[in-house]
């Protein structure tokens, strides 16, 4: 399964610190980070706290990772400007909504956004088409972002994750 | 609502990074930035320009990285008041060795001196409290920083006055950059 293919990909590249906004689409991913005595999971309140923790890491030598759902890169933005600046490292995995299938018009907005505003604000946008592809592409990310200071974003398409309706997001 | 302090924020500021030995230091943009300059500019000081309401979450994730030094967040309540979810966040994780200080002028000091929530009666020490921070009185302060298990919290009335602007380097990657080598020493470059 992939979520267990990204934990495996972050475990290898020393992730010390793993900043989460809870996310059905992200749900196994971060109790495997829970679970792992090498990684500290931060609940965060809002997405833009997770650029804080990250930039913050970063100073004192850890890397970290960032979870969020697609609505929440909205959340990010002029954080994202800090990122820039300060060339700090960062990778960010987006579940995403508002895509193929989409139930909830509310989400529609946000995720047809959620790669025009990430690279508006200097963020590499890597999105693998199957779930195969998404481990390789998470560790293509973090070599990007450790080995050459850039911020980068792996989008995981609605369609892998599969949710269908509100029943779906509730059985995750 | 409003208390009145005659405390000028440079002195109290000052007195606070006195002998700062190993402390790493991280400022919220404006007047603190500047605060913490005209205490004596530091490789190991993170002034932020930017970033408005992310000076606590830099903290957290500084001294979750660096277990063994003391980290201190100085910022203003504008500052603060833009990131108070963050206050929630550090209470869940609870790290001993991060305290947070915000100067209190009650006031946004770089956008024309306007009132923040603070002048209207609204208590960070009481949201801080409520987000499970131990709240520090400021004679205590400067020990609390290097000694009291954390997360400590402290909010400092100040006096609301315009003084000289006192800038520290303005390049973010230069600022980065500086405060990780001054940490990590060489290492810095190749990790």
């Amino acid at each position: 399964m992939w979520p267990e293919a990204i934990h495996r990909e972050l475990a290898a590249a020393q992730i010390r610190l793993v900043g989460y906004v809870p996310d059905a689409g992200h749900k196994r991913l971060i109790e495997l980070c829970q679970a792992d005595k090498a990684m500290r999971a931060v609940v965060l309140s809002t997405e833009e706290e997770g650029i804080g923790l990250a930039a913050g890491a970063w100073l004192g030598g850890a890397r970290s990772v960032l979870l969020m759902q697609s609505s929440g890169v909205g959340n990010v933005i002029n954080a994202l400007g800090t990122i820039k600046e300060c060339r700090f490292p960062l990778v960010t995995i987006v579940t995403m909504r508002g895509e193929e299938g989409e139930f909830n018009p509310w989400q529609v907005p946000m995720g047809q956004a959620t790669r025009t505003v990430l690279e508006a604000m200097g963020t590499v946008v890597h999105r693998p088409g199957t779930a195969d592809e998404i481990a390789p592409t998470v560790n293509a990310a973090l070599r990007l972002a450790y080995n050459s200071y850039a911020s980068v974003a792996v989008l995981i398409p609605q369609r892998v994750i599969g949710i269908k309706s509100f029943q779906d997001q509730t059985n995750q | 609502m409003t208390r009145v302090s005659t405390r000028n924020r440079r002195d109290a500021v000052k007195q606070l990074l006195e002998n700062r030995g190993e402390l790493l230091v991280i400022a919220g943009l404006g007047s603190t930035a500047w605060d913490i300059t005209a205490a004596g500019d530091s490789p190991l000081s993170f002034p932020l320009w930017g970033a408005m309401g992310q000076a606590a979450m830099m903290g957290l994730g500084l001294a979750l990285a660096q277990p063994r030094r003391r980290v201190l967040v100085i910022t203003g309540d504008g500052e603060m008041l833009m990131g108070l979810g963050s206050l929630a966040t550090i209470g869940v994780q609870q790290p001993p060795n991060l305290s947070i200080v915000v100067i209190d002028n009650e006031r946004y000091g770089e956008t024309g001196m306007q009132t923040t929530h603070t002048a209207h009666g609204i208590d960070l020490d009481a949201v801080a409290r409520g987000c499970g921070l131990r709240i520090c009185p400021f004679e205590n302060l400067r020990e609390a920083i290097h000694e009291q298990p954390g997360p400590n919290f402290a909010a400092i009335k100040v006096q609301a006055e315009k003084i000289p602007l006192v800038l520290p380097p303005r390049e973010g990657a230069l600022l980065k950059a500086r405060f990780r080598r001054a940490l990590l020493g060489p290492d810095a470059d190749s990790v």
